[in-house]
């Protein structure tokens, strides 16, 4: 039976109560009668051999490159590059996309005597990986062979000896990467698409570049002019990329991109409930479901994160494709819209959105408050093409605990920006001006992003950023269930129940709004009419 | 009456030159402002005490010239005022405790350009020492007096008239609590008085003290105050340890001397220490310069009841210091003293200063008398203010302008029930007795942060009824009194004045209009300056926590120096240890290691609670054999993973923020230097412990002694010196007694989650106390073990030795 496509429910008063992430937990929320519903579309099958369908795009490659095996030659310089723990969400069950593709590239530059290899996870400004995390990402046998000799390093976007500066581009975008990777003979970047916006140049230009050169699009400016930023012909976050890729390309850097997009299989069998559709359950999925959640609410926080945390997604590899960036990048972002796409006609007054316990940016962490905003509002709500779901002016309910937590060891500039920025400011702009370049500058922070496993000082005014659009754009943002001081100290509104939340954006709509609620996970991007 | 002479102060004194005591007092100050303001020409030269910095005319200035008192002759006199206090007010070092009141050739000089001698200076205090209240209540007077006989020496020498009058002040419960009529005569008159031989009584006084100097040097009684010291400081180390027990023993000592005072003035029938060296001291003054001694000299007495705020003079309500019954007052609008005793028709002797300060001026233009004259100047029989009726006004004001507790919330004063005064002190002997004990309960709990602050917040109250039971020991005899003091001689002073002296030194109680003086006067102005909550809204108690921390951030400050565990972090040497112990530890032998240490918690708590230093030296000992390149390269492991999710991420933000403003930081710790390299950069330097190295393998033994306890003060100093700071423009964060030297040696001390007994002196103090918690989010296992990896087997080091 082929995968449903995704589509969109209006609810009646026989439709079922909807399954509502709240952060480490979930419930059934009934919606008012005449909303919409938004359902993902069904994963796509697995592909029946992936390592063929690798080695296959390997020697076959899309646009203007030569076969992986031409360009590999002893005595060479090569560095492989690899998406870090951010992608995919939730990792997914072993093997990791990127240890096959990494083991296929690696026994292609064995049999071709290529000596001089290393290994860089391209972190950005995101948290150094445990060993743990690089064990499960690239295998222990990758790991073993390169991380005693160092040859698995970690990108460090605070480390002048290690970084080069290559240009500007004609708007003035410094461009500045590890230098490694840019003084290899060849560049191989091993990409996971979970969404529209990875992959294409993002990937080095983005990935293993400095903070003097991801200033340049990581600002408020760029994403208010990105609608969204998940849809690359709108967002200028893509086109600063295409030029800064466009400039590394020019400088004599050689990449042979590697991307592959997963199916959207989400949750493993004992939560499969989770991505089914709720009318669809079966006696077993309601008992795992009523047995799950009030599990998880007795449970103490902590263990409820342990267990989700501990959760590993049977995503299957569903294509895969090598060569040059933009010829590479255009065929995934095809797969990307045609697992995910889902058209929806028309917007809406209210948008609602359940938000879940994970976000790129906390994996085997926790869900601080802004990340809690940026999975909501700089996600969930740029997951479109065209139009918003929600009309200009609308309003967004989300569903989440929104407590004060912070992971101190991974999150610690968050910390800061909680108490010391959002009390005095929640808007992008003057945070931008005032505040952001103490933080990015700040040693303490610089330390322990490059010697522990912390974002970047910067960090948290990026996700802000990435909200920018969505709080231009919105009336009001209404959080349920939300700690009601720390909702409003970003400038939101709490609300502790779905009927209130109701009443409190009828302010903002008027009267009788209409109602759109996204089903998500696992993603999908709205096609807006 | 034709005979009757019309009396123009303001004339008859115009010019004259005043020498008087004790001007920095409450009468003192209302006097020499009376005198500058509305006597023409007049001086004033003051005997003052020259400060441990300052001159006796410095601390004139700053101390009485500077009082609210003068502000309304500073906005008389406008731009002249300064120019003018400097050419009136002459100072002249000196104490009375001492012969001749310590004053040289100069000031005897100084005193023999002077008409008129006030003496006015005393120990009011109901906690006087004995021998103290001696020398200048009984002594002082004479101590006067003779070098007034001198000064009249000198001035017969130069040829000039030198003092013409001596004015003391004394009080009207010199009568002692007997009923009936105290006329205005010299004591000794009276057919009730006790005969005391007051040569006697001084050199007992003096020798109670040396026998009491004595006993408390001796053991057992000494070694009670050491035993004391380390119950209330912990292990804060053997020197501030001293400084303790040597304050408890002076402490001790005054506490006997206050006690042998009231016990020996309740024997001859005084309630206290105070009318009965007074008593004693007008007794003396008689026979040393009375008419019937060898060498007369011409001497008024003047006795006001108790002194209270002014009706009119300078301002209505101006009162200076805390008094008499504005304790009791403030205690019972703060709900914290529920009873007072006293009886209903009891007259309340009450006094308004300006009126006090009147009389003695008009005692002045009066003159000196063949025999010493006595003047009394109370209430009492002219216009008596009842006891029930003071209760209502006061009940009815605070009814109606309550103050407001730490919430905001008004307090209701409690209806005054009029009991007897044992059950008001039985009750609060009772109150006290409780605290005093929860007290010592909280002490001895290992209390943290806000928990142990309610420690503090009790000893504060246990103050507040101390200082209540106080009053009601002392004052309670007051209330109770019946005497009726006539002041028939101020009156006729009174009756002998112009009609515009009359209207300027207003002396006559019959003028008092009780209701509004309680109400209108008193009572605004003794909770004006109580400072305490008169409206709700955000507690005080913020507001100087935020100012302090203003004065901690400033960028005048130099250098903040913090301590490590549980002042950034909550994380101690055991916690540590155990993480890297059993970071390469097979599963099977964690069971077994864990145990272990369990087993030896308890005795490891009780070495680290008796002596840092040598808990250190024990513990540290289980590294021995380590190898030092592995704790190294794990310690950034356990920092990363384990200490930064125990971190407090203010503290660790107050840290950034010092530095942010200039100032130099400092970490000093007995944490190891390996172990705590991570955190370093955090800080400009950081001072540590440091273990002996041997093949690449550690010693277990340490290199130098360890900054902890007293050490750190020492180290502190040697750093602060070494980079030109200054230590009162320095910062110190700690959490424990421990650490007490090291606060105390800085000028701006901040407790950080303090531990109870921190917690109670931090609040004693001022100091600024902060309290710091871990991110929600972070760790907070008991005992956290290392990550169990299969990768690296075979590098556990563990060594078994155990505590000796």
């Amino acid at each position: 039976m082929s995968p449903r496509p995704g589509f969109v429910l209006e609810t009646d008063r026989s439709t079922p109560p909807t399954l509502m992430w709240k952060g480490e937990s979930f419930g059934l929320q009934k919606l008012p009668t005449g909303s919409r519903i938004i359902y993902a579309p069904e994963p796509f099958d697995a592909l029946r051999d992936p390592e063929g369908a690798i080695r296959h795009a390997l020697e076959n490659p899309t646009g203007d490159s030569g076969p992986l095996s031409a360009l590999l030659t002893s005595g060479m310089k090569l560095t492989i590059c690899f998406d870090d723990i951010s992608l995919p969400l939730p990792p997914m069950v072993a093997p990791d996309i990127r240890q096959m593709v990494i083991e296929a590239v690696l026994d292609q530059a064995a049999s071709a005597g290529v000596e001089d290899v290393v290994l860089i996870a391209a972190l950005a400004l995101h948290r150094r990986m445990t060993e743990s995390e690089l064990r499960h990402a690239l295998g222990d046998r990758v790991y073993d062979a390169f991380a005693p000799h160092g040859q698995l390093l970690q990108h460090d976007a605070e480390d002048p000896e290690n970084l080069l500066f290559i240009g500007e581009t004609a708007h003035g975008e410094e461009v500045e990467i590890n230098k490694r990777a840019a003084e290899s003979d060849l560049l191989i970047y091993v990409n996971i698409n979970l969404v529209a916006m990875d992959g294409g140049h993002k990937s080095v230009a983005t990935g293993l570049a400095s903070y003097r050169s991801l200033r340049h699009h990581h600002n408020p400016k760029t994403m208010t002019h990105s609608k969204s930023f998940m849809h690359a012909p709108s967002s200028e976050l893509h086109s600063a990329n295409w030029r800064m890729g466009q400039l590394i390309k020019d400088a004599g850097i050689k990449i042979f991109q590697i991307e592959t997009t997963l199916n959207t299989d989400t949750f493993p069998a004992n939560f499969s409930f989770l991505q089914k559709r709720e009318w669809e359950w079966t006696l077993k999925d309601r008992l795992s479901f009523a047995a799950t959640s009030r599990a998880l609410d007795l449970a103490p926080r902590k263990m409820a994160r342990n267990i989700f945390h501990g959760i590993k997604a049977p995503h299957a590899l569903r294509s895969v494709y090598a060569g040059e960036v933009e010829a590479v990048h255009e065929k995934i972002l095809d797969d990307v819209w045609a697992q995910q796409g889902v058209s929806v006609e028309g917007q809406t007054d209210i948008v609602t959105m359940g938000l879940p316990y994970i976000s790129p940016y906390n994996v085997n962490s926790i869900l601080n408050p802004i990340l809690v905003a940026c999975l909501g509002l700089g996600y969930f709500f740029n997951m479109y093409r065209g139009k918003p779901v929600v009309r200009e002016g609308g309003v967004a309910i989300m569903f989440h605990p929104t407590s004060p937590e912070f992971h101190p060891g991974h999150h610690p500039s968050y910390i800061d920006f909680f108490e010391q920025v959002l009390t005095q400011t929640t808007d992008p702009e003057v945070m931008h001006k005032e505040f952001e370049h103490a933080f990015a500058t700040d040693p303490w922070y610089i330390h322990l992003y490059r010697t522990g496993h912390a974002y970047h000082g910067v960090h948290p005014f990026y996700m802000w950023y990435w909200c920018s659009h969505a709080m231009q754009h919105l009336g009001r943002v209404i959080i349920v269930g939300g700690d009601p001081k720390t909702v409003r100290r970003m400038g939101f509104h709490p609300a502790s129940t779905l009927d209130d939340a109701l009443e409190m954006a009828k302010d903002v709509v008027g009267p009788s709004p209409s109602l759109t609620h996204l089903h998500n996970p696992p993603l999908f991007m709205a096609d807006v009419s | 009456m034709l005979d009757l002479l019309i009396v123009d102060i303001a004339a008859t004194l115009r010019g004259r030159r005043f020498f008087i005591t004790g001007g920095t007092g409450f009468l003192g100050t209302a006097l020499i402002e009376r005198i500058l303001r509305s006597i023409p020409e007049s001086e004033v030269v003051l005997l003052i005490r020259p400060g441990r910095r300052s001159t006796a005319l410095d601390r004139a200035m700053k101390e009485i010239v500077r009082n609210d008192c003068f502000d309304r002759l500073r906005a008389e006199l406008g731009d002249t005022f300064a120019e003018q206090m400097a050419a009136r007010i002459r100072a002249v070092p000196g104490d009375v405790t001492q012969d001749c009141l310590g004053l040289g050739p100069d000031g005897i000089a100084e005193m023999a350009g002077c008409d008129t001698i006030i003496h006015s200076a005393a120990a009011v205090a109901f906690d006087s020492p004995l021998d103290q209240a001696i020398e200048i209540n009984l002594l002082g007077p004479s101590r006067v007096a003779d070098a007034v006989a001198a000064a009249r020496v000198h001035a017969a020498s130069l040829g000039v008239a030198g003092p013409r009058h001596m004015i003391a002040i004394s009080t009207c419960y010199v009568a002692s609590t007997f009923q009936g009529e105290a006329k205005e005569h010299l004591l000794g008159d009276h057919r009730f008085d006790v005969d005391v031989d007051w040569h006697q009584e001084v050199m007992s006084a003096r020798r109670l003290r040396q026998d009491y100097e004595a006993q408390s040097r001796l053991s057992p009684t000494q070694d009670e105050f050491v035993v004391r010291a380390t119950q209330e400081l912990g292990s804060a180390g053997s020197h501030v340890i001293a400084i303790r027990a040597e304050k408890l023993r002076q402490e001790w000592i005054k506490d006997k001397l206050v006690t042998a005072g009231t016990t020996r003035s309740q024997a001859l029938g005084w309630p206290d220490a105070y009318p009965y060296t007074k008593a004693l001291g007008e007794r003396a003054l008689v026979e040393n310069y009375g008419p019937n001694s060898k060498s007369p000299l011409p001497i008024s007495i003047v006795r006001p009841s108790i002194i209270e705020s002014a009706l009119a003079e300078p301002a209505p309500g101006w009162i200076r210091g805390f008094r008499m019954a504005e304790p009791i007052i403030v205690s019972y609008a703060r709900g914290l003293l529920k009873e007072f005793p006293g009886v209903p028709e009891g007259i309340v002797d009450v006094i308004p200063v300006d009126m006090v300060v009147a009389d003695v001026i008009a005692v002045a233009a009066k003159g000196p008398e063949q025999d010493v004259a006595v003047y009394q100047i109370a209430s009492g029989v002219r216009n008596p203010l009842r006891y029930g009726r003071l209760v209502e006004l006061v009940e009815g004001w605070f009814t109606a302008n309550p103050l407001y507790d730490d919430q905001g919330q008004p307090i209701s004063v409690p209806a005054w029930n009029f009991p007897g005064r044992g059950r008001v002190q039985r009750q609060l002997k009772r109150a006290t007795a409780g605290i005093d004990a929860l007290e010592k309960v909280l002490g001895a709990l290992p209390l943290r942060g806000e928990r142990a602050d309610i420690g503090a917040q009790l000893e504060e109250r246990n103050v507040i009824a101390k200082r209540a039971l106080g009053y009601v020991e002392l004052y309670g005899a007051y209330t109770e009194t019946d005497a009726r003091y006539r002041i028939d001689r101020s009156l006729a002073l009174y009756a002998e004045m112009t009609e515009e002296s009359r209207a300027t030194f207003a002396l006559d109680p019959a003028d008092i209009d009780w209701k509004h003086y309680v109400c209108d006067t008193h009572l605004p102005s003794v909770v004006k300056h109580a400072r305490v909550r008169t409206s709700p809204g955000k507690p005080v108690m913020a507001d100087r926590a935020d100012r302090s921390r203003a004065n901690v951030l400033s960028p005048d400050r130099q250098l903040a120096v913090f301590d490590l565990e549980n002042t950034l972090m909550a994380s101690n040497v055991v916690d540590t240890y155990a993480w890297l112990a059993s970071r390469h530890l097979p599963l099977s032998a964690r069971t077994a290691f864990v145990a272990d240490l369990v087993r030896q918690g308890p005795q490891l708590l009780a070495l680290d609670r008796r002596d840092r230093g040598d808990f250190l030296r024990s513990f540290y000992l289980k590294y021995q054999g380590a190898r030092v390149d592995q704790i190294r390269s794990d310690s950034w492991q356990l920092f990363h993973e384990q200490l930064m999710l125990r971190s407090f991420p203010a503290g660790i933000a107050r840290v950034r923020e010092h530095r942010r403003l200039g100032h130099r930081t400092l970490l000093i710790t007995g944490a190891l230097d390996l172990i705590i390299e991570p955190l370093a950069p955090l800080f400009d330097d950081v001072i540590c412990a440091s273990l002996g190295e041997n093949n690449g393998r550690l010693t277990g033994r340490m290199e130098y002694l360890p900054p902890i306890g007293e050490a750190r003060a020492n180290v502190l100093e040697d750093y602060a010196h070494e980079h030109g700071i200054s230590l009162d423009e320095t910062v110190a964060y700690a959490d424990g007694t421990s650490d007490l030297a090291m606060l105390e040696a800085v000028g701006f001390p901040v407790a950080v989650n303090p531990e109870s007994r921190l917690a109670l002196i931090a609040r004693k103090r001022g100091w600024l106390v902060e309290h710091w918690s871990r991110a929600e989010g972070g760790s907070s296992r008991l005992l956290p073990l290392g990550p169990f990896d299969t990768i690296r087997p075979g590098g556990a080091w563990r060594m078994t030795r155990s505590v000796r």
